[in-house]
């Protein structure tokens, strides 16, 4: 159990510079020794010490699984009715997300006209609005994707603008020099060069939309997942819980990777956006 | 921002004079009904009366000392934990990308369990808060110290600067402004996410009395806290760009 966790100080391995120690040096490998030794720890405290009504080991987490979440077709149910909502949500940020972005990015005057209005309405707190979002649309998918979807669109519509913006003038220049019309620099120079933003948009816009759509749902505790997690909270019942939250973030995982996997394949030459990769922008 | 012209800023009252104007003719004309949008003098005269109760007060406090706590746990963690992690890059390169996966899952599907191990109370949003601002002001700590030019470093050390003085001097001032991005993006994140918590489930706070209001379906009231929540967070980013611009400035 913690030959996998603390791989470095191993003896043997450390003796041997073989194949083994140089893999030990990869970072992905260590990651995944990281990750074993968090979850052997985990399984080592909720066995041993943990209070059974809060914490569970991930054996048994995995265990309550498939005794209490999967023969229950309607917690399955729900489960599906969270994933066409974040697939709805998304679709409908995505389509008007660029809609709107090449509106605003079309012409400097329209940029300066209605971004600062977008940069205004993303700073709300879309959270102070989600008791009022569930009253206009009911308990149902309704207010879920429209949660998710008013989530999902700004930082689509922000990056889009902000792509479309960074175009150098000398390729403009050149386009216009070689007899281009407005419509062709625009669907020649400006939307390949807007790319690799409007990515980093559909990224972020992804992760927003799973927000929205999971704070909706754990919002209204009538039904859908909700409902589930305040039973298995309210009963003291962790096990079940932490394999439901689980599901959910396999679900998050493969909506984000899904998007990834999109941008890996469609970005032109395979350009990315700018370094500092992962530091947190906006 | 862009230039902004006469006729810009006329585009932009234009269309703040639309909503304005049509959430009045709405109201006047009966087209909506008054539970999902209110009169705009019935929500001003509910603001009015909400200011001058002792509750609204308290309430304000509860989610104000709520945020002040978390963001100040995210801080020291997250810069402690950021700066740990980049004094190896083997640690750099190892754990960085686990932070960065691990935060674009939604960190609310774990709300339910911050409520099983604190309770209903102010912890459960305490520590919500403080682990959603963890992961913006960790990354960027990160980033701010790893992108840290090799040769800035030694010419330190050539000349003599001792573990501090290169902290000090060349570590610090070259990571500040990427420092201050995560922090500054952290708090809203703190900001909005314990409100967050309030609404889903909580027993105090902004977020537990504009829930309540919705519940009551008084939507008058409603409308006074969001427009309050609105007319802070728009003061705060304003106010926190204006500070991050002073500090950047030095």
């Amino acid at each position: 159990m913690s030959d996998l966790a603390s791989p470095q100080n191993s003896p043997a391995l450390a003796a041997s510079p073989g194949v083994f120690a140089r893999a030990l040096r990869k970072p992905l490998w260590l990651r995944v020794a990281l990750l074993a030794g968090v979850v052997a720890l985990l399984e080592f405290y909720g066995r041993l010490y943990a209070d059974p009504a809060f914490m569970s080991p991930p054996s048994l987490i995995v265990k309550a699984f498939f005794d209490k979440i999967a023969p229950q077709p309607k917690i399955l149910e729900a489960l599906w009715f969270c994933v066409a909502q974040i697939a709805a949500a998304y679709a409908l940020s995505v389509v008007f997300g660029i809609l709107i972005g090449l509106l605003i990015g079309a012409s400097g005057f329209s940029r300066s006209a209605f971004l600062p209005i977008i940069l205004l309405l993303y700073a709300i707190p879309q959270v102070s609005l989600l008791p009022l979002v569930i009253l206009m649309f009911g308990l149902g998918p309704a207010a879920k994707i429209a949660f998710g979807f008013s989530h999902g669109i700004f930082p689509i519509i922000m990056n889009v603008v902000a792509g479309m913006r960074d175009v150098k003038e000398l390729h403009l220049r050149a386009a216009r020099s070689m007899g281009a019309s407005r419509m062709d620099t625009i669907r020649h120079v400006i939307l390949p060069h807007a790319v690799p933003s409007l990515f980093t948009g559909l990224r972020l816009g992804m992760t927003l939309t799973l927000l929205g759509v999971i704070l909706a749902e754990l919002y209204v505790s009538t039904g859908g997942i909700g409902y589930f997690t305040r039973v298995f909270a309210e009963s003291y019942d962790p096990a079940p819980l932490f394999a439901l939250t689980g599901c959910l973030a396999i679900i998050a995982v493969i909506f984000n990777e899904l998007v990834r996997i999109a941008q890996n394949h469609l970005t032109p030459g395979k350009r990315r956006p700018p370094t500092l990769k992962n530091s947190v922008k906006e | 921002m862009e230039r902004s012209s006469f006729a810009t800023r006329s585009v932009q009252l234009a269309f703040l004079a639309v909503v304005a104007g049509a959430w009045f003719f709405a109201t006047e004309t009966g087209s909506v009904t008054p539970l999902f949008l209110p009169k705009p003098a019935s929500v001003y005269v509910a603001l009015e009366r909400l200011v001058k109760t002792a509750s609204f007060w308290s309430a304000v406090m509860v989610t104000l000392t709520t945020i002040a706590k978390a963001f100040a746990i995210a801080i020291v963690a997250g810069v402690l934990a950021g700066y740990a992690i980049t004094r190896s890059k083997l640690a750099t390169q190892v754990i960085e990308p686990v932070i960065a996966g691990l935060f674009t899952v939604p960190i609310t599907l774990f709300f339910p369990m911050f409520i099983l191990f604190f309770g209903i109370g102010t912890g459960s949003k305490v520590a919500y808060g403080a682990t959603y601002a963890f992961f913006p002001i960790a990354l960027n700590t990160i980033a701010a110290f790893s992108n840290m030019e090799e040769r800035y470093l030694r010419a330190a050390r050539s000349m003599g600067a001792g573990q501090f003085d290169t902290f000090r001097h060349v570590l610090l001032p070259g990571a500040l402004p990427v420092l201050i991005t995560g922090m500054r993006i952290g708090f809203f994140i703190c900001f909005a996410s314990v409100l967050g918590g309030e609404t889903i489930s909580s027993v105090a706070g902004i977020g537990r009395n504009i829930a309540l209001a919705a519940e009551l379906m008084e939507s008058a009231r409603m409308y006074a806290w969001i427009t309050f929540v609105i007319a802070t967070s728009v003061t705060l980013n304003l106010l926190v760009y204006s500070l991050e611009n002073h500090i950047r400035s030095r």
